[in-house]
């Protein structure tokens, strides 16, 4: 109906009737007086200003604004209580080019979506949050809001507010305007026709900046609510001036500077398919069976001191399992053990599909310290091995069911200048004395496994001078 | 053929980039921190978004911006996670949002401890959040399935429009195996429902709020018509040695897999015992679990809960034959001669039902 439009002023950017309110509805669900309308009203027209209507995408809060999508024409995105800002955040990483509305009330903004607020402030998402506040929750009937004022009456603060009981009024442009990451802070008033000028301006201000993606911009608007504030519309525009504006002050807190820097821009470059299957099996271990006959299971367990490279041990071995062509687990100990103490690993072998990935029965033990050898060699399997670091560890095992080897990993480590290389001694010795995957393998697997590169020489040297010395002492 | 030796967390971040995952929203916590790790290091790697948040419940509602304007979003946490976001989840499902979330479940309640439980049951399969509304639930046991499952989640997320979780555990996200990368990549496709702030889209709404009740009825109603639709579509469930067994243990997760153990050594002494695995708990392979119980076949629901599965495998019997609850909590996992023991029990009619 361009006739009533033209008479009533209304926006383009809003829908000739509310078809999501109701069939053929024309008129609002804000109360006489309220505030929403006036506000929304100036965001409408700086939408059709600006040409920005299919760009536009308005977050609905929870609160009497929650319907605002009845009334724009624009992209509409309904948020969970306080949220708006996380849900502006998603969009924004999503969409480089949508223009986004954040809209919301004093208990959606100050009270439950404190947090969200403040992050989204402080990260500079780039989009214009226009926040009302009224003092009270309106949607709800009538109850204490987070910017409600010392002595106000609501329906939970029947005797007013009690700052000692109920805490003082936030003042929300002051906090998000202490930030350094937001462009634009700015308190406005609906109380006076020159006052809603004023925020007018400050909402057009608020979208041009997102427009030219420079930031987070914040305008905080005092509005009335006559309705849960017992008073006619003119009284209640009367007591934002008399009130709200003593305690929330007006004016600019932010604006633009040159030194804030621009927000990150969002453009995503996805890497081709191949590109990225490339880059994910780098490091992908060449897997060639070794035997067509199924081979016995063997499980280890490794335990030694956080640091010792026990859990990396695990990691090696099973890298060469892998490598004959056996299944693999490899399951750590973790968590604050990780943190220094003890730690441990399991790693089973095996040509059928792995059950448990747990080992309480290990075929084979590689105790790095005495600790290790106390807490598991009970545990060996009968006809077990069981292989400790004699650098470290003094005493033998009790046990007399298993086969006991004993190799000075640490001080080997030490004499090839490779401390943190004891590990590779050990799995180097457990593989010579059991026989169970090759030296060769173990050696084309040490590559795979070793972050640190330039070390790798002295890691295959370890290994020849594990061989050397098992030879030498006629272990194997 | 090749493979990746990797932990389950890792396959997890692996699957969502084949699973054409562009957003990542994280929060850290125990044991599920090396998925948002993975993903900070993979994503932007691979000219996607990752981004850590202020809180679960921040995340849960940046998945919701993220899938509102037509990105393939998730995240990943660990039960105290998912309970704060359980209200977002609630939002997703009312507005017919399309995410993926993966849950290594730890101990609880409360804080708890790190270590593997499969408490988280019931928040997630039978929906923490308010309201009635499902998601879909799958349930790997292998590095190999985290991948392939994370994977596949993000298509079947977006062809129901809705949650679909990765129910895991501390054990299979911290477990290294062999993982083999060369399935499929998929992509996110436009979408004719979410809002892109352009012309096309200019009229799309996205909300969980209908204040007439009688269409909040029609939207209620058509949410239980995909729900139903799924449960015919995604029931999925492996059996190993069922057919001629006497009893069979029903687990999912880690405790498949001391199951696994467990009826290979039982087999061994001549025990008739199988596994029945559910791959997705919602839904729930009831019709399948209602076979065995027509056969008269003696369940063994092994699970590190109190046995909030068990509700579900007994709502499959309807009394027709014996089921068993082996439980277990704290972050402690059975060993395999404990479930073993129990089987014989059970044989033995020593175990009460």
């Amino acid at each position: 109906m361009p006739d009533t439009n033209e008479k009533f002023g209304r926006s383009s950017v809003f829908y000739d009737t509310f078809e999501r309110r109701g069939a053929e509805e024309k008129s609002t669900h804000y109360c006489p007086g309220c505030g929403h309308g006036t506000v929304q009203k100036m965001i409408a027209a700086a939408i059709e200003e600006f040409g920005i209507q299919d760009r536009t995408i308005f977050l609905s809060p929870v609160g009497c604004s929650v319907f605002a999508y009845y009334y724009f024409d624009t992209g509409n995105i309904q948020c969970s209580h306080g949220r708006s800002p996380a849900v502006a955040t998603g969009v924004r990483r999503t969409l480089r080019d949508a223009v986004i509305i954040g809209y919301q009330g004093d208990g959606d903004l100050a009270g439950i979506g404190l947090a969200e607020i403040i992050h989204a402030a402080s990260r500079g998402e780039n989009y214009s949050v226009f926040f009302i506040n009224n003092a009270i929750y309106g949607m709800t009937g009538g109850q204490m809001a987070p910017t409600t004022l010392l002595g106000q009456r609501t329906l939970t603060s029947p005797n007013g507010r009690d700052q000692f009981n109920d805490g003082r009024p936030i003042g929300m442009a002051e906090l998000i305007s202490v930030l350094p990451a937001p462009v634009y802070v700015e308190r406005c008033s609906l109380s006076t026709p020159k006052q809603v000028l004023k925020t007018r301006l400050a909402v057009r201000k608020a979208l041009r900046y997102q427009i030219e993606r420079k930031g987070f911009s914040f305008v905080e608007i005092l509005s009335p609510c006559p309705t849960n504030w017992g008073m006619t519309p003119i009284q209640a525009r009367t007591w934002v001036t008399e009130h709200l504006e003593t305690v929330f002050k007006l004016g600019r807190l932010k604006d633009y500077d040159e030194d804030v820097p621009v927000p990150a821009d969002p453009v995503l470059h996805p890497i081709d398919d191949q590109q990225m299957l490339t880059l994910l099996t780098a490091g992908g271990i060449p897997t060639v069976k070794t035997s067509v006959e199924k081979r016995p299971s063997r499980s280890f367990k490794i335990g030694g001191f956080g640091g010792q490279g026990v859990l990396s041990a695990g990691e090696l071995m099973a890298a060469c399992a892998l490598s004959e062509g056996y299944r693999v687990s490899w399951l750590p100990s973790y968590g604050p053990e990780m943190r220094g103490g003890s730690a441990n690993a399991s790693v089973i072998c095996s040509d059928d599909p792995i059950g448990s990935p747990v080992v309480d029965t290990p075929d084979v033990l590689l105790a790095m310290n005495g600790p290790a050898l106390d807490a598991f060699e009970h545990t060996v399997a009968p006809g077990g091995v069981i292989l400790v670091n004699s650098s470290v560890v003094n005493q033998k095992t009790r046990r007399t069911d298993v086969s006991y080897y004993a190799v000075p990993a640490t001080e080997m480590a030490k004499e090839a200048q490779l401390i943190s290389a004891a590990n590779v001694v050990m799995v180097s010795a457990c593989l010579a004395v059991t026989g169970f995957l090759s030296i060769q393998t173990l050696r084309e697997s040490i590559p795979r496994v070793l972050r640190k590169k330039a070390f790798l020489e002295r890691n295959l040297g370890l290994v020849d001078a594990t061989i050397t010395y098992l030879q030498q002492q006629e272990i194997i | 053929m090749a493979y990746r030796l990797m932990k389950g967390n890792e396959a997890a971040v692996i699957g969502a980039l084949l699973g054409g995952c562009t957003h990542f929203f994280g929060y850290p916590i125990t044991p599920a921190s090396e998925i948002a790790q993975g993903a900070a290091y993979w994503f932007p790697l691979s000219g996607r978004m990752f981004m850590q948040s202020e809180s679960e419940v921040s995340v849960i509602n940046m998945v919701y911006g993220a899938a509102s304007a037509g990105a393939r979003a998730m995240t990943a946490s660990s039960g105290p996670g998912i309970a704060l976001m359980s209200e977002g989840i609630s939002y997703l499902a009312g507005a017919r949002l399309p995410a993926v979330i993966i849950d290594m479940q730890r101990s609880g309640p409360g804080l708890g401890n790190i270590w593997p439980e499969q408490s988280d049951y019931n928040m997630v399969v039978k929906g923490g959040g308010h309201g009635d509304y499902r998601n879909i639930v799958f349930t790997p046991y292998s590095g190999q399935e985290m991948l392939e499952m994370t994977r596949d989640a993000f298509e079947i997320a977006d062809t129901y429009r809705m949650t679909v979780f990765i129910l895991s555990d501390a054990y299979i996200g911290q477990m290294m195996e062999q993982v083999s990368i060369d399935g499929p990549v998929f992509h996110g496709k436009r979408k004719d429902w979410a809002v892109y702030g352009d012309a096309q889209s200019r009229n799309n709404l996205i909300t969980s709020i209908h204040m007439n009740t009688h269409l909040q009825k029609e939207h209620n109603d058509l949410l239980q018509s995909v729900y139903k639709q799924v449960s015919a579509d995604l029931v999925d469930y492996e059996t190993i040695d069922t057919d001629d067994a006497d009893i069979v243990m029903v687990a999912y997760g880690i405790c498949a897999r001391i199951g696994l153990s467990a009826i290979r050594v039982l087999r061994e002494q001549g025990v008739k015992a199988g596994l029945f695995r559910p791959k997705t708990v919602w839904p729930f392979p009831a019709c399948a679990i209602g076979d065995l119980a027509a056969r008269k076949t003696k369940l063994l629901v092994v699970e590190l809960s109190s046995g909030m599965m068990a509700d579900d495998v007994e709502l499959a019997v309807k009394g027709r034959t014996e089921v068993a609850r082996f439980g277990m909590v704290g972050g402690v996992t059975p060993k395999v001669e404990e479930l073993v023991q129990a089987v014989t029990d059970m044989i033995r009619g020593g175990r009460d039902a």
